[in-house]
């Protein structure tokens, strides 16, 4: 069957078998940022975002996205450079083999454009469905904070919203 | 420390870090299928124990699509050890590519090759094996009872005692330690149990094979130990070294699982039968159960000591279960006492003695901390059973008795790596500098003893201190080469393995460092035993310390070489010569940048390559120190236990790359947290893992921890990298003593058997009580 969404900003299409999930289809045709950590949804490194909100790739059918628009990790930077989640999560140390990051950044992008400002509880909320085995979370949660003043200096009209510290 | 520091010691960003953050195809699995690759998936046994009387893969065989079934049938029956170390490998050669008896569930039976996954899986349920079941072994008492069926009944020529069902023996002595506890003014006798952990790298095991345009076989192959991983698979399907290449491309997480040649084999079989690319992924539940597993021990510590706090006497008695095969069955046996026991060298009368066994479980392996864990966490428990023997602080019997800078232990020369170890002199120990800034920070001094309450919570402060090492003494090599580029970047080339440890990022730090540029100016390829020169491996907490030696001297060679070019150009003294800001500076003032002198050399005057290739092996291993702190609080309705706060104060040398060092510590603290509480395979009477997906088997996310805090300590070590020693073992080996402790100060119970389910508290709160559990 085939399959019409919009990837990363760009009309994509796809031909899929009938019960094909999303993250073979992605995986698939290239977008190897969404990872098979264990293809039952407790991992999230496949996370990406099905119109803003983060969502498995392994467990929707690839014939859900019809029409939809999603976003991974290759549609974070843009041609000025990183997106301030990636590089404040590199500067934070919040990277270390890198496999569970795509689907942490998806999950912290949802957060953010939801609550610009979040607490460290708020973040590790947002994350709770990502699992990572090498940092312990403290400077993912870090990095997104870090990520979130970034984005409101660089915002007009961000005011004064300042993030709480717990 | 006097020298001052441009690149190490500052916190860059990782080398590799932008290509991980945007998705880039870089770990096996994301890298462009080659056509007519073959999917692999593996077939493995029900049984605990069972004999294959016979296995029928004709109608596998038959099914379109299917290229390749191998079985015991039809594969080479040489005996190996799937353990990736150096050669001669320690571990027992007990395994075969695949057996005519299985061992435990989970053992290979079978795999299929095919054109696509889906067939391969199809065929694996036509393969017909008729299994003759044999009584299992399923407890470290079971192998050792009289008459125990045995794991091993065919030749095992380097096991201990196979005929006992024992895979591995060590032992060490100092001093009388009968008599050493017969004379102490207190003792305490403590015995912990440890469980079947697993590593849950959150990339599973993934190898993919072809053969070149030479018809030379190649494995890009998720491994810690690409070089050993080359070696051990040349020897059992004897294939010439140089007919093989192995490839490490970024590689998602590893923690000892990866120090293992688990999968190449099959691929390289697949490969070299078929002519065709193959790949193979373990799934997530074969991660669990068909791959390796941290050992679990039943550790006897007994400690004696005078009436003021001075340790007389250890006696230190460790049964591991190494599961159905031998895989670091000895080192992790004899590291249990030569990481643990000369943190506490004021003792002179001191003895180990560890047994490894045989059962029909799963396969212990190299999981981070190495027996380190296993036996620290018996000893950290001890110490605080004995200071409340003694009416101490905890912190106090523990600053009594620490080894420190200019000490040694008898224990370094007698316990190796499964051999007589090395003798040592601690060259660097701010232990003392951690227990105090750790306890500020935690609070201990307000906080111990108060038993705060909140509705049925109760909190409590632990805390406890460990070592490691920093590689294998007079073991292991590394070794890096260095060439210099006409716009006087470098090429830094190691077969070090960064395991996502950020290892090509501190190696570079150091390149840069020596050669006066900045981390952007060099190039790190690591990891190919085709362009990279040879290195042991990503294991043992080595890396920094020895491979970023190796870094350091080819480093300083070709600083030598700039500077002498540089002698030419200037018509100056090279030993008058400054090194600096990408160029080497005269006393006069005049000065050539390394582009300038590197075209030189290539294109113009004496003309040459300005080169080095270096090595390291180090002759000690100075070990890291923490002192780790966590305030927990225990629900007295259901016995669970809530990690509040966690502190570690870590004196690892010079840090590199403090951020990546102490994001070491925070993610093995993390896993060492689970560990404790919430991660076990959890086997059933009939040997089967039941923890065998991320549901079950419940690692820590986000909300099951604390922001856990580390607090680097001023520290330099002379013998290391500008000062450096390990960092990234240690801080497992903390949570299962740190909160246990923390748990009796807040309940009076000692945990000694892991994990910490709510279940086991809960039935100690109750015993306590005098109330029936």
């Amino acid at each position: 069957m085939r399959v019409t969404f919009t990837l990363n900003g760009r009309e994509t299409h796809a031909d899929v078998a009938p019960g094909a999930t999303l993250m073979e289809l992605l995986r698939g045709q290239g977008t190897v940022s969404v990872k098979d950590g264990c293809a039952r949804g407790d991992c999230g490194s496949c996370a990406v975002l099905l119109d803003g909100r983060a969502v498995t790739a392994c467990l929707l059918f690839a014939g859900q996205v019809e029409g939809r628009r999603l976003t991974t990790a290759e549609g974070l930077a843009d041609e000025v450079g990183l997106h301030p989640l990636q590089q404040a999560l590199l500067e934070a140390g919040g990277v270390q083999c890198g496999f569970c990051t795509p689907g942490i950044l998806m999950a912290a992008k949802e957060l953010l454009d939801r609550e610009p400002a979040p607490t460290h509880q708020q973040i590790r909320v947002g994350l709770a469905g990502n699992l990572c085995r090498c940092t312990g979370y403290t400077k993912i949660v870090e990095g997104v904070h870090d990520a979130a003043a970034m984005l409101a200096s660089t915002r007009p009209h961000a005011g004064a919203e300042g993030s709480d510290d717990d | 420390m006097t020298e001052k520091l441009e690149v190490v010691g500052h916190s860059e960003r990782r080398v590799d870090g932008s290509s991980l953050v945007t998705g880039k195809p870089v770990f096996v699995a994301d890298l462009p299928e080659r056509s007519g690759t073959l999917y692999l998936a593996l077939k493995t046994s029900p049984h605990a124990h069972a004999r294959i009387r016979s296995i029928d893969t004709s109608r596998a065989e038959a099914l379109d699509g299917v290229a390749l079934v191998l079985t015991h049938e039809n594969t080479p029956d040489k005996r190996y050890t799937t353990a990736g170390q150096g050669y001669p490998e320690p571990s027992p050669h007990d395994a075969r590519m695949f057996d005519s008896k299985v061992r435990f569930v989970g053992d290979r039976v079978a795999v299929v090759a095919a054109d696509t996954i889906e067939t391969a899986r199809a065929a694996l349920e036509l393969i017909e094996v008729d299994y003759e079941p044999l009584e299992p072994v399923l407890s470290i008492d079971a192998a050792l009872a009289e008459d125990a069926p045995l794991v091993h009944d065919e030749p095992c020529p380097d096991a201990w005692r196979p005929e006992e069902n024992i895979a591995a023996y060590s032992e060490a002595a100092a001093g009388d330690a009968d008599a050493g506890l017969a004379a102490s003014h207190t003792t305490v006798d403590v015995t912990v149990e440890t469980h079947y952990g697993q590593h849950a790298p959150i990339e599973p095991h993934v190898v993919s094979s072809y053969l070149d345009e030479h018809d030379r076989l190649v494995l890009v192959s998720s491994t810690q130990v690409p070089f050993h991983a080359r070696r051990i698979i040349a020897h059992l399907l004897e294939v010439p070294v140089h007919r093989i290449r192995v490839i490490k491309p970024r590689i998602g997480g590893g923690f000892g699982v990866k120090q293992e040649v688990l999968i190449e084999d099959l691929l390289a079989l697949t490969t070299l039968r078929t002519g065709r690319p193959a790949t193979m992924i373990y799934s997530r539940e074969q991660e669990f159960h068909a791959s390796r597993t941290r050992h679990p021990m039943r550790i006897r510590v007994r400690l004696g000591a005078g009436a003021d706090g001075v340790l007389q006497a250890i006696d230190m008695d460790v049964l591991s279960n190494t599961g159905a095969y031998g895989t670091h069955s000895l080192t992790v046996l004899s590291n249990v006492g030569s990481k643990t026991l000369p943190l506490y060298n004021l003792a002179p009368d001191v003895r180990f003695v560890g047994r490894a066994v045989y059962t029909n479980l799963p396969v212990g392996g190299a999981y981070r901390g190495y027996g380190a864990t296993q036996g620290q966490y018996a000893m950290e428990v001890a110490i605080d059973q004995l200071a409340e023997a003694l009416q101490m602080d905890p912190l106090e019997l523990r600053s009594i008795n620490h080894i420190r800078t200019g000490g040694t232990s008898p224990i370094f020369r007698e316990l190796g790596e499964g051999r007589e170890g090395v003798e040592q002199t601690i060259s660097s120990c701010e232990l003392p500098a951690c227990i105090e800034i750790g306890a500020d920070r935690i609070g201990w001094a307000t906080k111990r003893g108060r038993r705060h309450r909140d509705g049925s919570w109760v909190h409590g402060i632990g805390m406890s201190v460990h070592m490691q090492g920093s590689g294998i003494p007079l073991i292991d090599m590394a070794s890096a080469s260095i060439k210099l580029n006409d716009d006087g970047s470098i090429n830094l080339t190691v077969g070090a393995t960064d395991l996502g440890t950020g290892s090509d990022t501190v190696l570079g730090q150091i390149a840069a460092e020596v050669l006066g540029l900045p981390l952007s100016k060099v190039i790190v390829t690591s990891s190919d035993t085709d362009l990279t020169p040879f290195d042991v491996g990503a294991y043992a907490s080595s890396t920094t310390y020895v491979s970023g030696r190796a870094v350091q001297r080819a480093a300083e060679d070709v600083r030598g070489q700039l500077t002498a070019a540089a002698a030419e150009m200037l018509q100056a003294d090279p030993v008058e010569l400054e090194l600096g800001g990408e160029r080497v500076t005269a006393p006069d003032g005049n000065s050539v940048t390394l582009e300038k002198i590197a075209l030189r050399a290539l294109y113009g005057t004496n003309q040459h390559q300005i080169a080095a290739t270096a090595s390291a092996v180090p002759e000690s291993s100075p070990p890291p120190f923490i002192a780790s702190f966590a305030e927990v609080a225990v629900d007295t309705d259901t016995g669970r236990i809530r990690v509040v706060d966690y502190v570690v104060a870590a004196d690892c040398g010079t840090a590199v790359n403090p951020k990546l060092a102490e994001g070491q510590i925070e993610g093995a603290v993390a896993n060492g947290i689970g560990y404790a509480l919430s991660e076990d395979l959890a086997i059933d009477a009939q040997g089967r893992a039941r923890g065998i997906d991320f549901g079950r088997y419940k690692i820590p996310a986000t909300l099951d921890l604390p922001q856990i805090e580390t607090i680097l300590v001023d520290s330099y070590d002379p013998t290391g990298p500008m000062g450096a020693k390990s960092i990234a073992e240690i801080g497992i080996n903390a949570p299962l003593p740190t909160i246990a402790n923390a748990v009796h100060d807040a309940t009076g119970i000692w945990l000694t058997e892991s994990p910490f389910t709510a279940e086991r508290v809960w039935r100690a709160l109750r015993a306590l009580d005098g109330q029936p559990t």
